[in-house]
């Protein structure tokens, strides 16, 4: 059982200092201990003339710290301190000073505006800041062309690994499951008009001109954009990127150049193979539920699709990319201070990814129909 | 069930339960990295109340000696006791009641970093103790700040806003919060200029003098081991092969030994421990007369 400590009030019982009252503390007074009776001895409105922890067994600074506190408060004498004690007392007796523990906060409202403010001001900032870092990656790329020996192909490869080949399990597996569904919930209702065997036209065109590459980029974003903010991001914290610029190693070059690069590479790879998954997906559910085999979907694929479509896809899959990379990288040089930081820009750099892929992906939309590419 | 006290209070272990003059022992340590052997058969012990200086070359294992004895990692063979119970076996009620004796000073600070000096030294407090009031604990995080030589100021501030050697005394401050009995603190002067260095150890001495300490200090500084350490265990062939005083230690003939207490900087750190105390000798009769 845990011990605690007690104490007794003797009314007017001051002893030899006069008026007031006296307190007995007894059993240990220890951080362990003092937990109950501690608010009680704060809020003691009567007056303390004498302390007396003669009967206090053990006592460490939190105890000492409370019977300190509360001798000055009342004034008090304390009677019966130990060597241990004195010691003790003599230690924590420093005087109080009114320096904060706890970060101001501001009353709710204040706190919303002052987010609101804070927010459109970030939004100026952050434009500013990704100008000028758009700025930085141009001069890098400007001086590996200068000097092509500084190359960095070897970690473009590593981290064409890491975005492409490692992610292409979990995004066939997604595309193929939607194509299922694209072709299943299509035939469903053009089936209505007994249109039903337009349910190629809708899969294969749909998956390569919007669905497979965006599906794609969507999950780079969440896997690639957001490794990129949280490593980059905790290299900063970790003051790993000044150590390279100190030893004169771009970090530009050296971490960002291989992402955007192998990004922006990849994507058109994994664009393709999401848009081919995503029409074999359609091909499987036709070959069980629709009177279409798996083969003669493919080869109608072939005829219902114009080449054109696999143009806007190669077109958008590498700006997607570009545009994934680069917010994951950005979000990752933002990073300061602490580990919460690296947890809110990685959040930002997938969320801010996604929004800006979608974005460009409509005014995409609409430039291509307009030059004809229907 | 819903009482935060519960917990506590089915502590297995008194807080001040009597486990005899060792508070550390350690025996037939061993700890191994794959391939890499650490510690081979390695024994310790620490006795209450001491400052217990660890000193050996970069990479022998004082580090993994540390986190081994508070039970961050799990050696291969060997039995450490810690406050008479042997750590390696020991229940998870029986750690708990064993943990919040000691405090830790990491080599790098390991300070919370989304918190401030303040509010990291009360994350023990709160963790164990929920029943504490809010303005104890802040006052706990006033005096402790103080205790460990920082300026009040430092108690609203983040870890990033503080220096090296502030980021050190914010641990220590951490480490105390608890009023441990066993204080481990690794490299804490590591980093840290001379006169920093100089008043670290000379906190480190009061407050294992006022709070009776028992202190567990890896070091580098040749200074500290002179200055504040009444025993040094010295590390080397993945085994302690000496506990003494300096003073005895520096007559033992293992290379590893004399190069350390007397190459140039064992040396310096001679002379001016030599230095310092004539200097005090010469101060008392003056002192004496006036
Ligand atoms: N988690 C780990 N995995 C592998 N090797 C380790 C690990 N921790 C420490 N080591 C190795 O153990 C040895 C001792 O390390 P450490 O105790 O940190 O040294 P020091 O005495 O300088 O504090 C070193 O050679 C280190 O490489
Ligand atoms: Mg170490």
């Amino acid at each position: 059982m845990r011990e605690w400590a007690e104490y007794d009030i003797h009314e007017g019982d001051g002893g030899e200092s006069g008026a007031g009252s006296r307190i007995v503390l007894s059993g240990p007074m220890r951080v362990d201990s003092i937990g109950l009776i501690e608010r009680d001895l704060r809020n003691y409105d009567g007056h303390l003339a004498t302390i007396d922890i003669s009967a206090v067994d053990d006592i460490d600074t939190v105890g000492a710290w409370i019977v300190s506190r509360l001798a000055d408060e009342h004034d008090a004498e304390i009677e019966g301190a130990n060597d241990t004690a004195q010691r003790l007392l003599k230690a924590v007796e420093v005087a109080e000073g009114d320096a904060k523990v706890h970060p101001d906060r501001a009353p709710l409202v204040e706190r919303v505006l002052y987010g609101a403010g804070e927010y459109v001001q970030d939004w100026g900032k952050g434009t500013i800041g990704l100008l000028s870092f758009l700025g930085r990656i141009v001069l890098a790329f400007g001086s590996i062309i200068r000097h092509p020996r500084r190359f960095p192909m070897r970690a473009i490869v590593r981290q064409m690994e890491l975005v492409g080949v490692n992610s292409l399990g979990i995004i066939g597996l997604m595309s193929f499951l939607i194509g299922v569904v694209i072709a299943q919930q299509g035939a469903a209702q053009l089936s209505q008009f007994g249109a039903e065997s337009l349910t190629v036209n809708l899969v294969g065109r749909i998956s390569l001109r919007e669905l497979g590459v965006l599906m794609a980029a969507i999950m780079v974003a969440g896997r690639s954009g957001s490794a990129f903010a949280a490593q980059i991001g905790t290299m900063k914290l970790t003051e790993e990127i000044d150590a390279m610029r100190t030893i004169g190693i771009s970090p530009t070059e050296k971490l960002i150049i291989p992402r955007l690069i192998a990004c922006t590479v990849m994507m058109v790879f994994v664009g393709f193979y999401a848009a081919v998954m995503s029409i074999i997906g359609g091909a499987a559910i036709s070959d069980l539920m629709l009177d279409l085999n798996f083969t003669s979907f493919l080869a109608r694929v072939r005829d219902v699709v114009p080449t054109y479509d696999l143009w806007v896809l190669l077109i958008k899959a590498p700006v997607f990319g570009l545009i994934v990379a680069l917010l994951g990288c950005y979000q990752g040089m933002q990073v300061e201070n602490n580990a919460e930081e690296v947890g809110k820009r990685t959040t930002q750099a997938v969320v801010f990814g996604i929004f800006f892929v979608i974005v460009v992906d409509a005014i995409f939309a609409v430039f291509f129909t307009s030059v004809g590419w229907k | 069930m819903s009482d935060p006290l519960d917990r506590i209070d089915e502590r297995a272990v008194a807080r001040q339960d009597d486990y005899g003059e060792y508070p550390i022992r350690v025996r037939g340590l061993r700890n191994a990295f794959g391939e890499q052997v650490v510690h081979d058969n390695l024994s310790l012990d620490v006795r209450k109340g001491e400052i217990l200086g660890v000193v050996g070359g970069s990479g022998t294992g004082k580090s993994v000696l540390m986190r081994s004895i508070i039970g961050l990692q799990t050696p291969q063979e060997g039995e450490i006791e810690v406050f008479g119970r042997n750590i390696l076996e020991a229940d998870p009620d029986e750690i708990i009641g064993i943990r919040d004796r000691w405090g830790v000073l990491f080599q790098g600070g390991a300070l919370f970093s989304t918190l401030t000096v303040g509010e990291n030294i009360q994350v023990p407090l709160k963790q164990y103790y929920p029943e504490l009031s809010p303005e104890l604990l802040d006052e706990i995080a006033h005096y402790k700040v103080k205790l460990a030589g920082l300026p009040e100021e430092a108690l609203g501030k983040y870890p990033s806003e503080l220096s090296g050697g502030m980021k050190k005394r914010a641990g220590l401050a951490r480490a105390l919060a608890l009023d441990p009995e066993l204080l481990f603190l690794d490299e804490p002067t590591a980093g840290l200029d001379p006169i920093g260095a100089a008043a670290f150890d000379k906190q480190t001495e009061e407050l294992s003098e006022t709070l009776g300490l028992t202190v567990f200090l890896i070091t580098h500084d040749l200074d500290t081991l002179h200055e504040i350490c009444d025993r040094v265990a010295v590390l080397a062939d993945n085994q302690v092969i000496a506990v003494d005083t300096v003073t005895n230690l520096m007559d033992l003939d293992h290379p590893w030994i004399q190069e350390y207490f007397k190459g140039p900087r064992g040396r310096a750190a001679l002379t001016a421990q030599a230095l310092d105390e004539l200097r005090r000798a010469m101060d008392k009769p003056v002192a004496g007369e006036a």
